[in-house]
């Protein structure tokens, strides 16, 4: 009998983990950044390279770092939704333009609209890695704390922007648009 | 005509991936370019998830490459390295990931499969070795 059963029995446990393995996406990597201080940054800014953005702009806001690039494919779809969402102007968004040309940044932003505060210049992609970014488009919800909220790596869409940025927002911020400064 | 193949030659050898990825000279240290070399050989480029930042042209490959060569350069040994990597980009960087809650099945499973092994393979064991002593057919020569 077991020399029956013990087979199938190990057929069923694997296929039953293959199963689940299929629908698991293997490109989504946590980010241990979640619930701990975003790092800290300073970098030269996209359309003003004599000045910096960095944490102390972020500093008090609930706000969104969006990472982007021209080569990045993803950072074109998403962009429409970044565009109309600066417009109704909830939570400020502030980019981070990632190891990319600053004509052809520019010149994108010019073409598409600009959804972004600032955008800080990371040429090299050292800010980049501080912030463990490995595949843009990816966009870091910051709290009031300067606390990393959620990170979602994919193109923004109205749907993820619905079920886990908009909740996450209205906890912090109490209201929509989000009051800039509380207390001081 | 040897030249063509020279050429040839030269055009297969252009394609080896062993042709450094890495444009920058290794450290004069030996023991500092094994040391790199071993960690780069251990840590996983998270864009193109089945290679190493050793083997990897991606870019982001490159970038933690250089980050790793200048921690490495101002000293930082190779844990430091490692917590930095893991402090920005979770376990899942590291091709060895700790033991720990969340990996003691993936570090057990092969002992545990390997100890089930084992029992099967020493009971079948026992089982052929007490048959062939008290069923063992006089008449029958083949098992012989």
């Amino acid at each position: 009998m077991w020399r029956y059963l013990m087979p199938i029995g190990i057929f069923v446990v694997l296929a039953g983990f293959f199963l689940r393995g299929l629908s698991l996406n293997p490109r989504y990597v946590p980010s241990p950044l979640l619930g701990k201080p975003a790092p800290e940054f300073e970098l030269p800014r996209l359309k003003d390279p004599g000045a910096s953005l960095g944490s102390e702009d972020l500093e008090g806001k609930v706000a969104l770092l969006n990472v982007w690039a021209t080569w990045c494919v993803g950072c074109r779809q998403e962009h429409g939704l970044l565009v109309e969402l600066a417009e109704a102007n909830d939570v400020p968004i502030y980019g981070l333009n990632w190891k990319d040309d600053r004509g052809a940044a520019l010149g994108w932003l010019s073409s598409l609209g600009d959804p972004y505060v600032a955008s800080a210049f990371d040429e090299l992609g050292e800010v980049a890695i501080d912030w463990g970014v490995y595949g843009a488009p990816e966009t870091f919800l910051l709290a009031r704390d300067g606390t990393v909220l959620y990170k979602h790596i994919a193109p923004l869409t109205r749907e993820i922007w619905a079920s886990e940025f908009l909740p996450r927002i209205v906890e912090q911020c109490g209201s929509l648009p989000c009051p800039t400064v509380e207390g001081e | 005509m040897i030249r063509s193949y020279l050429v040839a030659l030269g055009c297969v050898l252009s394609l080896s991936t062993a042709w450094a990825i890495d444009p920058e000279p290794p450290f004069e240290d030996p023991v500092l370019e094994t040391t790199y070399q071993a960690l780069i050989n251990e840590v996983r480029c998270l864009v193109c998830q089945n290679q190493t930042i050793a083997d990897s042209n991606a870019p982001l490959a490159s970038d933690l490459r250089r980050e790793i060569r200048q921690m490495m350069g101002e000293g930082a040994s190779r844990g430091e390295v490692i917590e930095f990597l893991v402090a920005r980009y979770g376990d899942f960087v590291l091709y060895r990931p700790p033991f720990q809650s969340t990996t003691w099945a993936l570090w057990g499973a092969p002992v545990f499969l390997l100890a089930i092994g084992a029992f099967v393979f020493i009971r079948i064991l026992r089982a052929r070795m007490s048959q062939s002593l008290e069923d063992l057919d006089p008449l029958d020569e083949t098992i012989l």
